[in-house]
C-alpha cells in the first residue's frame, strides 16, 4: 500500500511528497512483525537503487505467501532531485545526506528529514542504497562507520556484497541518514554500488539476492534464498590506496573495473587532447583490487581516478 | 604592495586556476583577510578590492607600522565566480568545507591546503562570508565560542553587533575553525549583502577593518572612538517562520526597528493574490536578517529578530 511519509507545499501549486510502499503478509497483524526498510534516492543522481526497489517487489509478488514480515520501500527520498537530475536538494543547493536527523520545527528540508527518520526508525534493518556519484564506479560494497561496526558487520555479511569497508568516524558524517538512525539503535547498512545516472542490472540483482537473505535471517522471508558471497573486509585505512590525478586532462583507462593489479601496473593515461600529449601514466602504487574506477573522463588536478584494495585483504575472501 | 600568486592549478581548457594575494608592509604576519570562497559571494570580493585600494594608499603614505605584514586575498575561488556557480565547477564541493585541506587529496582539498599553508601563521584572520540562505543582514562580526578569540578582540572592529557562535559539527572543516586550531584569532565579517554590491556595506567593512588594525597598532589611522557594541549568541536571534509557501512580500528591511506586532511580511497565493498569512514581530527588536527572494517555502525562517535588550 502506497503511503505518504511526509509532505510539504511548494510555492507554486505543487506538493512535495515522500512516498513509500508497504508490503505485508495478507491478513497479519503488523504488530510484532519484523520489518526491513529499503531506502534510496537521497542523492538524486544515484539511480541504481531504483531497479532494486522494482526487482525486489517483482520477486516478492511471485511468492507472496512466503512473506512473514514487513517490507517498506522508499524509492525516492529526494524526489525533486531525481526528477531534475540534481544530486542535492534543488533550490537549496544542499546535500540531503547532511541534514539528518532533521527537525520538525526546522526549515523545509529539516522538516522532511525529521518525518523520514520518524517513519523509518524501529525497522529491524534498513538498507540505504547509494550509487557512488557520476564520476566513479564502485563494486557492490557496504560502508560502515567504525562506531557501529560491531552491530553492522554481521548483518552486512548476509547482504551479498563483495566488500565491507569499515571507515573512521568523522564529525561531518554525523548528519547522515545512516548515522542518525544507527545512533538511535536502528541498524542501517549503507550500500554503494555502480555509478551515478546509470543502472547496472547485474549489481541490482546481486543486491536483491542479498536483501532476500537479510529478510530470511530476520524472519521476514520464508522462501528459498541463494548462498551469499563472502565479502572482503577492510578495517584499516592503510588497506586502501587512492589514485588522484597529477594533472588536469582526459583520463583514459587501460584496465577494467574490478581488475586485480600488480604493483606498478598501468591503470590508464591522463592525456591532453589539444596537443596530443601524455601528461601522466597512472600506475598501481600497490598490488590489489581496483574496486573503484573513474567513469567520467575529465579530471582536474586532484580528481579521484580509482581506489585499490591491497592484495592481502582481497585474499581472505 | 606586492601582488603574489598564492596557489595555482593548470586548467585543461580554461585558463589556469589562480589565487592571487596582495601583501602590504614587512615583518610579522599580522592580519590576513579573505574574500569570497563561493561563486556567488560578489560583495565579499568587492569589499576586499576596496580594502586593497585603501591599504595601497596607506602604504604609500607610510602609515603601515614597522614589523607588520597584511595579506588580502580577494577571492579563493575565481573559477566559480566566472561561471556564476556557487560551488566548485566540476564536483560541486564547497572549498569552505575542506579546511585545513590535504595536498594529496581531491581538487578542492588541494586548494584549501594550498591557501591554508600561506595564511595559517597570521595573528589575525578575517573572512568575508555569507549565510547559506539568500538574504540581507545587519552588518556584524562573528567568532566561534570555543576558540580563543575573545569579545575584547571583536570589539576592536567598532561594529555595532558582535555575534558569538557555538561550534557545530560541520564547522570543523571551515576556514574560521581551522584558523583557530592553528592559533590564529579568527573572525567572520558579514556585510549586508552577498550577490549584489552594496557600496555602503563595503565602506562599513573597510572602516571596520581599519578600526581593527588601528586598535591593534598595525596602521596609523584615526579610528572612530569605540562605539558601544552589543554582543549576543546566535541562538538568541528569534526566527520568524513561514507556515505557507508562496510569494513573499517583505514589509520591513534589515536594520529596521520593530514593535511587538509589527507586520513583517505577507505570504501571498501565487495565482489569486490572496494573502495566505501575515508574519508579525513576536517581540520588539531589530530586523537582523531578512530573506530577499520573491518566493518562499513553508517552514522557512525568513526573518531573524534581535530582541531589544531588556536590562
Ligand atoms: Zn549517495
Amino acid at each position: 500500500m502506497v503511503e505518504i511519509v511526509t509532505m510539504v507545499g511548494l510555492p507554486i501549486d505543487e506538493k512535495l511528497m515522500i512516498k513509500k510502499n508497504r508490503i505485508a503478509p495478507a491478513g497479519a497483524d503488523p504488530k510484532g512483525l519484523k520489518r526491513i526498510s529499503v531506502v534510496t534516492g537521497i542523492h538524486g543522481d544515484e539511480l541504481e537503487g531504483q531497479y532494486v526497489c522494482y526487482e525486489l517487489q517483482r520477486r516478492i509478488s511471485l511468492e507472496k505467501d512466503k512473506l512473514t514480515g514487513i517490507v517498506d520501500i522508499y524509492p525516492a527520498m529526494n524526489p525533486l532531485g531525481i526528477d531534475s537530475i540534481t544530486r542535492g536538494i534543488p533550490a537549496f543547493d544542499l546535500d540531503m545526506n547532511r541534514i539528518f536527523p532533521g527537525n520538525k520545527d526546522g526549515n523545509m528540508t529539516e522538516y522532511l528529514a525529521a518525518g523520514i527518520i520518524d517513519d523509518v526508525r524501529g525497522s529491524d534493518c534498513v538498507v540505504d542504497i547509494h550509487a557512488s556519484n557520476i564520476y566513479l564506479t564502485e563494486i557492490p560494497q557496504i560502508r560502515i562507520n567504525e562506531l557501529h561496526a560491531e552491530r553492522l558487520v554481521p548483518l552486512a555479511k548476509a547482504a551479498n556484497v563483495d566488500f565491507i569497508w569499515v571507515h573512521g568516524a568523522s564529525t561531518v558524517l554525523e548528519s547522515t541518514f545512516a548515522h542518525s538512525l544507527n545512533s538511535i539503535g536502528t541498524p542501517v547498512l549503507v550500500v554503494e554500488m555502480g555509478v551515478g545516472m546509470r543502472l547496472t542490472k547485474e549489481y541490482g540483482n546481486q543486491m536483491v539476492d542479498g536483501i532476500f537473505r537479510l529478510m530470511q535471517e530476520l524472519g521476514i522471508w520464508g522462501g528459498e534464498t541463494i548462498p551469499v558471497r563472502k565479502p572482503m573486509i577492510s578495517q584499516n585505512p592503510y588497506d586502501v590506496s587512492y589514485l588522484n590525478a597529477s594533472a588536469s586532462g582526459l583520463f583514459v583507462p587501460s584496465v577494467k573495473h574490478g581488475a586485480r593489479l600488480a604493483e606498478g601496473e598501468l591503470i590508464g593515461l591522463i592525456v591532453d587532447p589539444l596537443e596530443g600529449r601524455v601528461l601522466d601514466e597512472v600506475r598501481a602504487p600497490q598490488a590489489g583490487l581496483l574496486f573503484t574506477i573513474r567513469d567520467y573522463p575529465i579530471v582536474d588536478e586532484g580528481s579521484l581516478m580509482g581506489r585499490i584494495l591491497k592484495e592481502e585483504v582481497c585474499r581472505y575472501a | 604592495m606586492r601582488k603574489k600568486i598564492i596557489y595555482e592549478i593548470k586548467g585543461m581548457y580554461r585558463d589556469d586556476f589562480r589565487i592571487t594575494g596582495y601583501e602590504f608592509g614587512q615583518g610579522e604576519k599580522s592580519v590576513c583577510i579573505i574574500g569570497n570562497s563561493r561563486g556567488n559571494e560578489v560583495q565579499q570580493t568587492y569589499c576586499c578590492a576596496q580594502l586593497v585600494k585603501k591599504m595601497k594608499q596607506l602604504e604609500e603614505e607610510g602609515r603601515i607600522k614597522d614589523g607588520h605584514k597584511v595579506l588580502i586575498i580577494p577571492s579563493i575561488n575565481p573559477y566559480s565566480m566566472n561561471i556564476q556557480k556557487r560551488f566548485w565547477p566540476t564536483d560541486n564541493t564547497d572549498i569552505n568545507r575542506m579546511f585545513p585541506g590535504y595536498d594529496l587529496g581531491e581538487t578542492t582539498q588541494r586548494i584549501a591546503d594550498g591557501v591554508f599553508r600561506e595564511i595559517k601563521d597570521y595573528e589575525f584572520g578575517i573572512q568575508f562570508t555569507s549565510f547559506y540562505m539568500p538574504g540581507d543582514f545587519v552588518p556584524h562580526v562573528r567568532y566561534m565560542k570555543e576558540g580563543f578569540t575573545t569579545v575584547e578582540d571583536a570589539k576592536k572592529f567598532g561594529m555595532k553587533y558582535i555575534v558569538e557562535r557555538a561550534v557545530r559539527p560541520y564547522d570543523t572543516a571551515t576556514l574560521n575553525y581551522n584558523w583557530q586550531v592553528w592559533d590564529t584569532k579568527a573572525f567572520s565579517l558579514y556585510t549586508n549583502t552577498t550577490t549584489r554590491i552594496s557600496k555602503t556595506g563595503a565602506g562599513q567593512a573597510v572602516m571596520a577593518i581599519m578600526n581593527f588594525m588601528a586598535c591593534n597598532d598595525i596602521i596609523k589611522y584615526s579610528a572612530i572612538s569605540e562605539k558601544k557594541s552589543r554582543m549576543f549568541n546566535d541562538t538568541e536571534l528569534i526566527s520568524v517562520r513561514t507556515a505557507k509557501s508562496g510569494f513573499y512580500e517583505p514589509l520591513v528591511k534589515a536594520g529596521d526597528k520593530v514593535e511587538a506586532g509589527t507586520p513583517l511580511a505577507d505570504i501571498v497565493n501565487p495565482y489569486d493574490g490572496s494573502v495566505l498569512e501575515t508574519l508579525y514581530a513576536p517581540v520588539p527588536g531589530v530586523i537582523f536578517f531578512i530573506h530577499n527572494e520573491p518566493l518562499t517555502y513553508a517552514n522557512t525562517a525568513v526573518i531573524k529578530i534581535l530582541a531589544d535588550d531588556m536590562d
